[in-house]
């Protein structure tokens, strides 16, 4: 564990609305990630996971705190370099790609944005590494499967090369059976290419599988960091932790019960 | 033209312009399948093919007066009849297609791209931008159109040109505000904020990828708004706003088919079909083309 720290995030605030409205999403956050490791960020809906991860990518501009990543501070807007080395993958392949666009439209884009030449080589390359032949090239979204739209979209991702990417919960809109294949695909570019990413999810199956080590969010603040093998073994440090731990095994009648005491106390 | 269609129906397209192609041939099909929308397609490529042959269908032209034959009814000779001048109402008819097409054309072209314009802008940018492009298209629309126009074209001077300008200016707001709803749903959706995280500025942004998502809804808006533009032009023209005479202009004709409409009824009735027909057909046409350009139906 001697690569340097490839993502720095120390004290991150995000809120949203004004005054009495005024929600705090993200409420002191601080983690690190090195290089070529892949974090988790798991937690209950609406504690903030995908919040951190949009002010990542610089999607949210209303933080504060201090965000780092390759050793260069996060600018507010971020310059065009800066999308070269980190892109981000969305959760609904439904909603995240063009309509209008064929596949090459899709992929060509990014490419013309940054003036990269050599466009036609880079796009079959790129479809052929998301296991997507040529034959996908001029097809609309519509003409896709969910797990085509995905792996498109993780293409689209992985065209400009960048070095770290972000996953929002990249699976949970997709079938069961087409899960496994795009985590594998995941698992596999990130090897080949040394990628360093943040995943965020609320199946601990999925961060298992993916990560290194992970944080657990609740209610915008991470109560707990553990690696991954403690989380196979069930060593957690906090009762919540635990008690996500325990809800992703299935439903249980007693943890439901104390659930239910917990909030009526 | 087998091997048209099954080209236009591979499964793998191979090149930009045959997915384009097969994208138009499905959307072809789809129009097809809709007997009223297809009606009014079929009635409006009529009336430009009237216009276009007009020299050929109706040789004599549309100002040969003769006074011996005035207010002549409907006959073998003079199909729609003739005008109190001794005019043939055929041949007026459908020299005027020309300039029914001619308005809708021109207006269609002015306002649809002002009006995407303003509204993209506003709902990308939000703000202050919003506030201000939103409160100069409430201006616009608190008027009636016809109200606006006739104050623009008494501002401008009567003519058909200065009519299309007159038309062209309270036709945009509508477009505005559709494009600005539409353009506020697109700009939170996923695909906007993957090309953000690509780098890609508000020019492009808008350009390409907010504006060909609103350029259906808009060409459906136009083509159900083009009914009323050519109300509003012959409006205009029975006002005597619009075109001036001779030109056959349906509105101005129906205007003076008005002082005769007790003893020769079809000088005013031939054109209020005329302008009846092409109106009902813009608006099933408009109708049907909301289906054919929907990408998702495919």
């Amino acid at each position: 564990m001697t690569e340097p720290a490839m993502i720095d995030v120390n004290t991150l605030r995000i809120s949203f609305g004004h005054g009495a409205s005024l929600v705090h999403a993200v409420d002191g956050v601080s983690f690190t990630v090195r290089e070529g490791e892949t974090f988790g960020l798991v937690g209950e809906s609406g504690c903030g996971k995908s919040t951190v991860l949009r002010a990542l990518c610089g999607l949210n501009p209303a933080w504060s705190g201090d965000i780092s990543i390759a050793g260069a501070a996060l600018a507010r807007p971020p310059d065009r370099a800066f999308f070269r080395r980190v892109q981000m993958v969305f959760q609904d392949p439904y909603g995240s790609l063009h309509p209008r666009h064929t596949v090459n439209t899709t992929l060509g884009e990014p490419l013309a944005i940054h003036g990269i030449g050599d466009r036609d080589r880079r796009i079959v390359e790129v479809l052929e590494q998301v296991g997507l032949g040529p034959a996908f090239r001029y097809r609309y979204p519509h003409q896709l499967s969910g797990g085509q739209r995905q792996r498109l979209a993780i293409a689209r991702a992985l065209i400009l090369e960048p070095r770290v990417l972000l996953l929002d919960e990249p699976t949970s809109a997709l079938d069961v059976s087409v899960q496994a294949e795009i985590l594998n695909l995941l698992t596999d570019l990130r090897r080949a290419r040394g990628l360093t990413c943040i995943l965020v999810s609320h199946d601990l199956a999925v961060v298992a599988h993916m990560c290194n080590r992970l944080a657990v969010m609740m209610q915008g603040r991470i109560v707990e960091e553990l690696d991954v093998a403690a989380l196979a073994e069930g060593r957690t440090a906090t009762e919540y932790g635990t008690g996500l731990l325990t809800a992703s095994r299935g439903y249980d009648r007693r943890l439901a019960a104390a659930f239910v005491e917990k909030t009526e106390e | 033209m087998t091997a048209v269609t099954s080209w236009l129906r591979a499964d793998v397209t191979t090149s930009p312009l045959h997915a384009r192609m097969q994208r138009a041939f499905y959307g072809w099909l789809r129009l097809r399948a809709n007997p009223l929308a297809f009606a009014g397609f079929l009635t409006l490529v009529g009336l430009v093919l009237v216009a276009i042959l007009a020299p050929v269908i109706a040789p004599v032209g549309y100002n040969e007066q003769s006074l011996a034959l005035r207010l002549r009814p409907p006959s073998a000779e003079h199909w729609f009849g003739t005008d109190e001048l001794g005019r043939d109402i055929f041949a007026r008819i459908v020299w005027g297609a020309r300039i029914t097409i001619y308005i809708s054309t021109l207006v269609a072209v002015i306002a649809a791209p002002i009006g995407l314009a303003v509204g993209t802008t506003a709902g990308y940018f939000g703000g202050w931008t919003d506030t201000v492009l939103m409160r100069i298209n409430d201006m616009f629309l608190s008027f009636p159109g016809l109200i606006l126009a006739l104050g623009f074209v008494a501002a401008l001077g009567p003519g058909i040109g200065n009519a299309v300008i007159a038309i062209a200016l309270t036709a945009w707001p509508p477009i505005a505000r559709l494009a600005r709803a539409e353009t506020l749903t697109i700009r939170a959706s996923d695909y906007i904020a993957a090309v953000r995280i690509q780098g890609a500025g508000p020019m492009r942004i808008i350009l390409r990828h907010i504006v060909p998502m609103c350029v259906p809804s808009v060409v459906v808006r136009i083509t159900l708004n083009m009914a009323g533009i050519i109300l509003t032009a012959a409006g205009l023209g029975f006002l005597g706003l619009g075109a001036q005479p001779p030109t056959p202009e349906w509105g101005a004709m129906l205007s003076t088919g008005r002082q005769n409409m007790l003893g020769a009824w079809w000088i005013a009735a031939v054109p209020g079909i005329a302008i009846l027909l092409t109106s009902l057909a813009f608006n099933l046409f408009g109708d049907g083309l909301r289906d054919v350009l929907d990408p998702r139906s495919e």
